[in-house]
């Protein structure tokens, strides 16, 4: 018996877990893909908002203030990327001002500090490629940027040091009523638990509806992005928005905190959950909106596209706590935007509920903190050699175009929640991230992975499934 | 722990090979090849057909054939290299960072730094071509190298976009170990691949080449299940109502080759637009004295052999250097200009008293012509105009200047290749 | 008399050309634009061959396959046969750029020869 049972390893479902891990509790989280972190979280704008933007007095506004709030001290203890580099809500025409003057008070009353409207001289200063149109914009120091993999990675990492179990391959297909508790059914059979956290992104309205009568829908947004070399880095030191207009929502235009850039999301509802297409309309929607906010962006340097999907729930407001009419079943529904800058006050509130009703108990054993995978290139040459030393697989690169170690990528499948596949390293260490995406290190990441996990070369995937690299021997395969 | 070489090769693939032997044979001993993968040869040693050598070695060899050759060579000659080794930096002032297991990361001053990288195949992801992102998406060239050296399959059922020899090799390459390949789907009018492989790779085995046709959408969440090909307009994009949807559960991207500069740039070599490829004078030198190019790092080329007679010039020119037989070469310049239809020259620059009694400038077209003239103009004087039967984007071109011609225009500034329809 | 069509790889002009038949002798040539087309259609009618590569599975040495060729071309009509006796094979290493690893392969009179060295 368990007392909580987790579903979905996405951002929200792991920054619980790792908020429920404080506790004594036996906690398991339960997703369907072979990795945390594998549906809504891998693919977003990966920037933490600073809340100007969601309506006063709703949950998405007070839990993304609170949850940009904790990101200093939560990626300083999980050893997470994140940098508070302001964000820029741009207007261009004169009329629009006084739109960003509401989004201003907007944010005031929300508890954003430090927003201050800009006009286009002061603009030039902290941007020097804002476009030629823009007139104003709104700023906000508080904006930042983060590596989402590598916060959710984390996030799970630290909890399941901390005693939280982990079950991947997993899918929920039934929850029902137990004599005490529930009982979880999945492909790989029941779990009974005292409570559960639907954190299921996309699926969330499904499991909700399992057991309350208050019915979810959920209706997946696709949103598309590309996203630049490193080669175009310095056309863009803020993550830049455009304010909405009759045209269109515009798209952002944004650093990682990889020296990437990253151009997005366009919007589009679609019925179908999976559904992580692109389109070549969009990509060229996206590339052409980017114009707008700054000029000269050499959108031609382009590495990937890809598309994910905003769990957006018909009444638009997070939907998170108790079920009124499923005792003991908590939920983190309608997470969208700004689902990623509020996870850790998501995670800490629901924590909160759950130690409430379980009466659970402080650990004294509690690991705060948390070292990300060994990253070389920040040692010194001494340190380097003496790493390379002690363990020879640091002096190899495998990934020569964002210069990944062996030793890194090894690091990466040993510990906890250790790497899978070619797209669990990736996400990890960024092998295959780079310009060649994967070309020339996807066949010794593969070496690496049957290797460390004793598999053959058929059984690595892309991304777990049925997603294989290779299908067989050449030769007819009878080896 | 400092190293020092008179001059350091970065890769050593059929570029750095023949840049090392002509600098050994042009008398300097103090030479090391650095070398990312665990043998020498680069990509040569995946591309197993035949039809390498021809011009170098009057018979037609296999790729690891051909990179044997030279590699003989460099055990002969006696030439150091590293393997496994990879090259993180490179100064301004050749100072060489590197790292391997064995020596960990080390620096190396170079006299001279010879660039040999060779290039990298455009992703998909460059390519902005819509749909999933399933398994079963290769780079021909890492198929390729799944199928050739680790001598594993990447599907079954395969279609293959772009044209260039590789994705046709691949066709064929694919065909022979048991796969059925659908087709080979081209995005410009033309194939950039030589016609023998059509003919070989393509009309042997009945696969069909559409020109003119682009993939717009990729299906399968997990694994690609299949591909919609359509056609497309004279500015590239799809026309509506062509689509034709195959099964397959494997996509190779033949759709070009781009050279990998990420060192150069390091190293302050200024790198050109079209060919992104370093800018180089006659002896294939950089704007950075003492570092020099040759390869597909400097541009693509068509044929190995060329690769190799390109290295073995800047192989010599760097011995040179370091014999003190020339000190600095960038005294008086004429430009060498690409017009009208010409995308590029390489060299881009000329020194007349550097130079050799004869200069190859190698160059590529933009379209395909038929029965045009390649002319050179020394400033408005049209010095040659040679009738070409066929001119394609996929074949390097060259001409050969005579340095006695250009003495005799002590004003020159600037020499023009142009295509001239009659 | 029979036609057949083909198409010149001596060079990207690409020169359609038709060879007019008869019993398997060529009676005419037409299309080419330089010599070099003529003898190419004569001999791809009258007698195909390819120079096939491939792989083969060696065991014994750090690598999972070697790779090979036909010493020679071979009549293209037999490049199944070489490949289904290419397919069968397994070498053990020490395998020399240029060692025989498969002997008068399809009956062609013609060996499957190592490009590359292993173990």
């Amino acid at each position: 018996m368990y007392d909580i049972v987790i579903i979905g390893a996405g951002v929200i479902g792991c920054a619980v877990a790792r908020e429920l891990s404080k506790y004594n509790a036996n906690v398991l989280v339960l997703d369907k893909n072979e990795d945390v972190c594998a549906g809504t979280s891998k693919a977003n704008s990966a920037i933490i908002h600073s809340g100007y933007d969601a309506k006063n007095g709703t949950l998405k506004a007070q839990f993304n203030v609170r949850g940009n709030a904790m990101m200093d001290d939560l990626c300083r203890d999980l050893d997470v990327p994140f940098k508070r580099i302001g964000s820029l809500t741009i207007c261009t025409d004169e009329s629009q001002i006084a739109d960003l003057e509401k989004l201003k008070e907007r944010g005031e009353q929300n508890g954003v500090p430090g927003l201050k409207i800009l006009n286009r001289e002061e603009l030039l200063e902290i941007e020097p490629h804002i476009a030629d149109g823009v007139v104003a914009a709104l700023y906000a120091p508080t904006a930042g940027i983060i590596c989402p993999f590598k916060l959710t990675i984390a996030l799970a990492e630290n909890a399941c040091e901390n005693g939280v179990r982990f079950h991947l391959m997993t899918e929920v297909t039934k929850i029902e009523k137990a004599d005490e508790g529930w009982k979880v059914t999945t492909n790989h059979g029941e779990y009974l638990t005292k409570t559960i956290v639907n954190a299921a992104g996309v699926y969330a309205d499904e499991m909700n509806n399992m057991v309350s009568e208050n019915k979810l829908k959920i209706i997946p947004r696709r949103g598309d992005y590309i996203l630049l070399d490193r080669t175009a880095q310095g056309y863009v030191r803020h993550t830049v928005f455009q304010l909405p207009t009759e045209l269109g929502k515009g798209v952002l235009v944004t650093p990682t905190v990889h020296g990437n850039t990253i151009i997005g999301p366009t919007a589009f509802d679609i019925d179908d959950k999976e559904s992580t297409a692109t389109t070549a309309s969009a990509i060229a929607q996206v590339t052409e909106k980017s114009a707008i906010s700054i000029k000269g962006l050499p959108t031609r340097q382009v590495i990937t596209s890809f598309a994910g999907l905003r769990a957006r729930e018909a009444g638009k407001d997070f939907i998170l706590g108790e079920a009124e009419d499923a005792e003991g079943f908590f939920n983190c529904a309608g997470i969208q935007s700004p689902g990623l800058s509020s996870a850790p006050a998501i995670g800490a509130y629901i924590a909160d509920l759950i130690k409430e009703k379980l009466t659970l108990s402080e650990k004294e054993d509690f690991v705060a903190t948390r070292k990300d995978i060994l990253d070389p290139s920040k040692l010194s040459l001494e340190e380097r050699n003496e790493l390379i030393k002690k363990e020879p697989a640091y002096g190899t690169i495998v990934c020569r175009c964002e210069s990944v170690t062996e030793g890194e990528i090894i690091d990466a499948i040993r510990r906890p929640l250790g790497a899978r596949s070619l797209d669990g390293v990736k996400r990890r260490v960024r092998a295959g991230m780079g310009r060649c995406q994967g070309g020339f290190c996807s066949p010794k990441v593969m070496d690496i992975l049957v290797r460390e996990w004793g598999l053959s070369m058929q059984d690595i995937t892309k991304s777990g499934g049925d997603s294989h690299i290779v299908i067989g021997r050449t030769k007819d395969g009878d080896e | 722990m400092m190293m020092q070489y008179d001059i350091v090769i970065v890769g050593g693939g059929p570029a750095g090979l023949a840049a090392a032997v002509a600098a050994k044979e042009s008398g300097c001993d103090s030479i090391l090849i650095l070398e990312r993968d665990n043998e020498l040869g680069g990509i040569l040693n995946q591309c197993i057909h035949n039809g390498f050598g021809l011009h170098t070695f009057k018979e037609e060899l296999t790729g690891p054939e051909y990179a044997d050759r030279f590699i003989q060579q460099v055990k002969e000659l006696q030439i150091e290299y590293k393997l496994n080794t990879m090259v993180m930096d490179i100064s301004p002032e050749r100072v060489v960072t590197a790292m391997n297991r064995d020596d960990g990361m080390f620096l190396i001053t170079a006299k001279e730094v010879i660039l040999a990288m060779g290039c990298r195949e455009r992703p998909r992801g460059a390519l902005n071509i819509p749909g999933y992102r399933p398994a079963g998406i290769f780079s021909a060239g890492t198929a390729q190298r799944l199928v050739n050296i680790e001598g594993w399959m990447p599907g079954k059922e395969v279609v293959i976009l772009g044209s260039g020899d590789i994705g046709l090799i691949m066709a064929r390459r694919m065909t022979l170990e048991g796969a059925t390949v659908k087709l080979v789907a081209e995005l410009m009018p033309y194939s950039g691949g030589l016609k023998r492989n059509i003919v070989q790779c393509l009309d042997d085995f009945d696969i069909p080449l559409k020109l003119s046709h682009t993939v717009v959408d990729i299906e399968g969440k997990e694994h690609i299940t299949a591909v919609t090909i359509a056609q497309v307009d004279e500015n590239c994009r799809p026309i509506k109502g062509t689509e034709e949807r195959y099964t397959c559960d494997c996509l190779l991207l033949s759709c070009g080759l781009i050279p990998e500069n990420e060192l150069s740039t390091s190293a302050g070599v200024e790198l050109s637009r079209v060919t992104g490829g370093p800018v180089v004078n006659e002896s294939l030198e950089t704007n950075i004295k003492g570092v020099f190019a040759c390869g597909n790092v400097l541009h693509v080329h068509d044929l190995v052999d060329y690769v190799s007679e390109e290295a073995k010039k800047a192989g010599e020119t760097a011995a040179k250097y370091v014999r003190g037989e020339i000190t600095d070469n960038r005294g008086k310049t004429i430009a060498i200009r690409a017009e009208s239809g010409v995308r590029y020259t390489v060299p881009t620059t000329l020194n007349p008293d550097a130079m050799d009694d004869l200069l190859t400038v190698r160059f590529r077209v933009g379209d395909v012509y038929k029965d045009a003239y390649v002319s050179v103009y020394f400033d408005g004087e049209r010095v040659q105009h040679k009738k070409k039967r066929i001119i394609a984007p996929g074949e390097m071109e060259q001409v050969i200047l005579q340095k006695k011609q250009i003495m005799q225009y002590p004003e020159l500034s600037a020499i023009t290749l142009k295509v001239e329809e009659v | 008399m029979e036609k057949r069509e083909l198409i010149c790889i001596g060079c990207p002009m690409g020169c359609r050309m038709t060879v007019e038949m008869d019993g398997g002798e060529v009676k005419s040539v037409s299309g080419y634009t330089c010599p070099r087309g003529k003898t190419y259609a004569e001999k791809e009618v009258t007698n195909p061959t390819r120079i096939v590569t491939s792989t083969v599975r060696v065991t014994g040495g750090g690598k999972e396959r070697v790779s090979c060729k036909t010493a020679s071309d071979i009549p293209k009509n037999k490049i199944a046969a070489v490949m289904a006796e290419i397919n069968a094979v397994t070498v053990t290493a020490p395998i020399k750029i240029g060692d025989v690893l498969i002997e008068n392969v399809g009956a062609t009179g013609v060996d499957i020869v190592a490009t590359a060295n292993a173990g």
